[in-house]
């Protein structure tokens, strides 16, 4: 059949009644504190690893609320735990170990 | 000879006025248009910040009421006249009253949701607003909000009327922002299997307090925060609803069923007063809400000696500064008298 170079674009929107939180939660569960962030991005205007790559922690963490992990493994793996984000929270908000719960919870979920 | 103060308006800032003008010996005529006193305070269930009962301060306000106050309640304004240093009232019921000085506090309205038709309010069942739900906590404190509903998840809109020029009010109703917060705890402590998720702008927590009740609905009460304005509601099969917004934090449109909405409407003024103040010759601002003959040092009084301004006409504010603001206005108007002929 001859290809017209149509494609089908990937739904953008976040279909939250389709998302799965079982991840949300065992990660809400080991850092509870992560609960208390306003979004005021601190810690990715600081972070060493956002000045360099994409990484972006506070984004991260928005998704992850919101059921959404993709790319999340790659992604955790830009952060050099060096910690500079939860110096500056202003809601003192774990987020080192924000991040090794989300290794966990990847490792725990066999993504 | 003692002196008079005729107060329109017989809510929260017209009975503390009153009460104040009471006991510096100043006769005062309070005129109300309801059967009650109290204004919007009676719709209140509990109070930001602390979430106290509003009768409280209804007890309050109504112990300053003594025999130097006239009350005239269910009672309508028909001509309102400034002639040489007297203000005249004429009533609807034919009644004629005269005064000295005169304060305007009469207060404002709720916005009329309805005018968003996109929320959905007056159409869906359960598109409800801020003030209907204060109406449920009061008459049904023990009972199951979602009794009937397919989903136990609450969307709590704030800036209902408010920063919303297709709306007509530009500005920031200001207390929204913690009624919102101050239910959504409320919800999760009389159902602790809710879902709340509250939609904003900016939270604007800027009182006392405020910013801690913001803090404890998110780490008690694990209420959500998600940025973005709603653009649209629409009802499922099942009467829940499917809202969709801008999650603005990830940069992603969202869309999410809930089976409450709840629509944080803001302040808009009184018709009431745009009335009185054409009667009169007062200005009023872009917003449509009274000017102050100045905006930092003469808040309490106007460009015409002998009307002053107490309470919510000059713009959206909580109790306790319109209590304060009352007060003052109250000092205002004996000041004036004070070195009236």
């Amino acid at each position: 059949m001859k290809s017209f170079g149509y494609t089908i674009s990937k739904d953008r929107q976040i279909n939250f009644d389709a998302n799965d939180f079982e991840i949300t939660r065992l990660i809400d569960a080991v850092e509870p504190s992560i609960m208390l962030c306003m979004g005021c991005g601190s810690c990715t205007g600081t972070c060493s690893a956002g000045h360099f790559t994409e990484f972006n922690i506070r984004r991260i963490h928005t998704l992850i609320q919101r059921g959404e992990f993709d790319h999340l493994k790659q992604e955790i793996m830009k952060c050099m735990l060096c910690g500079k984000c939860q110096l500056v929270c202003p809601r003192g908000v774990n987020l080192r170990n924000l991040i090794l719960s989300i290794h966990t919870a990847l490792e725990t979920f066999g993504i | 000879m003692t002196k008079s103060a005729i107060i329109i308006g017989g809510g929260t800032a017209g009975m503390e006025t009153a009460s104040r003008l009471a006991h510096l010996g100043i006769e005062v005529n309070l005129i109300e248009k309801q059967s009650q006193l109290g204004g919007h305070l009676n719709s209140w269930d509990r109070l930001f910040p602390n979430r106290r009962d509003s009768k409280e301060v209804h007890e309050y306000l109504e112990h300053g009421m003594n025999d130097a106050i006239f009350l005239h309640l269910n009672a309508e304004i028909d001509i309102l006249r400034h002639e040489s240093e007297r203000f005249i009232v004429k009533l609807k019921d034919g009644k004629e009253l005269n005064s000295d000085a005169l304060v305007i506090a009469t207060g404002y309205e709720v916005f009329d949701a309805g005018k968003k038709e996109e929320y959905g309010y007056g159409i869906y069942d359960h598109v409800i607003t801020s003030v209907e739900m204060e109406e449920i906590f009061r008459k049904y404190k023990q009972k199951n909000l979602f009794e009937g509903m397919a989903s136990k998840r609450v969307g709590i809109i704030h800036c209902v009327g408010s920063r919303d020029e297709k709306a007509g009010n530009i500005y920031c109703s200001k207390l929204c922002c913690v009624t919102g917060v101050k239910q959504a705890i409320e919800i999760k402590e009389l159902m602790p299997d809710a879902e709340v998720f509250c939609f904003y702008m900016d939270l604007r927590m800027f009182d006392r307090y405020f910013e801690e009740m913001y803090f404890e609905a998110q780490a008690k009460w694990g209420v959500q925060f998600i940025r973005g304005r709603l653009s649209e509601a629409s009802e499922n099969q099942d009467h829940t609803l499917l809202i969709k917004v801008e999650d603005t934090l990830t940069g992603l449109p969202l869309k999410m069923k809930v089976g409450l909405l709840i629509l944080l409407v803001g302040f808009v003024p009184n018709p009431e007063t745009r009335r009185l103040a054409a009667m009169l010759g007062l200005k009023e601002g872009d917003d449509r809400f009274l000017c102050p003959a100045d905006e930092h040092t003469l808040t309490n009084s106007t460009t015409i000696p002998g009307v002053f301004i107490a309470g919510t006409v000059k713009g959206p504010a909580g109790i306790a500064s319109t209590i304060a603001d009352a007060r003052a206005t109250a000092l205002q108007v004996a000041d004036y008298l004070k070195v009236q002929k």
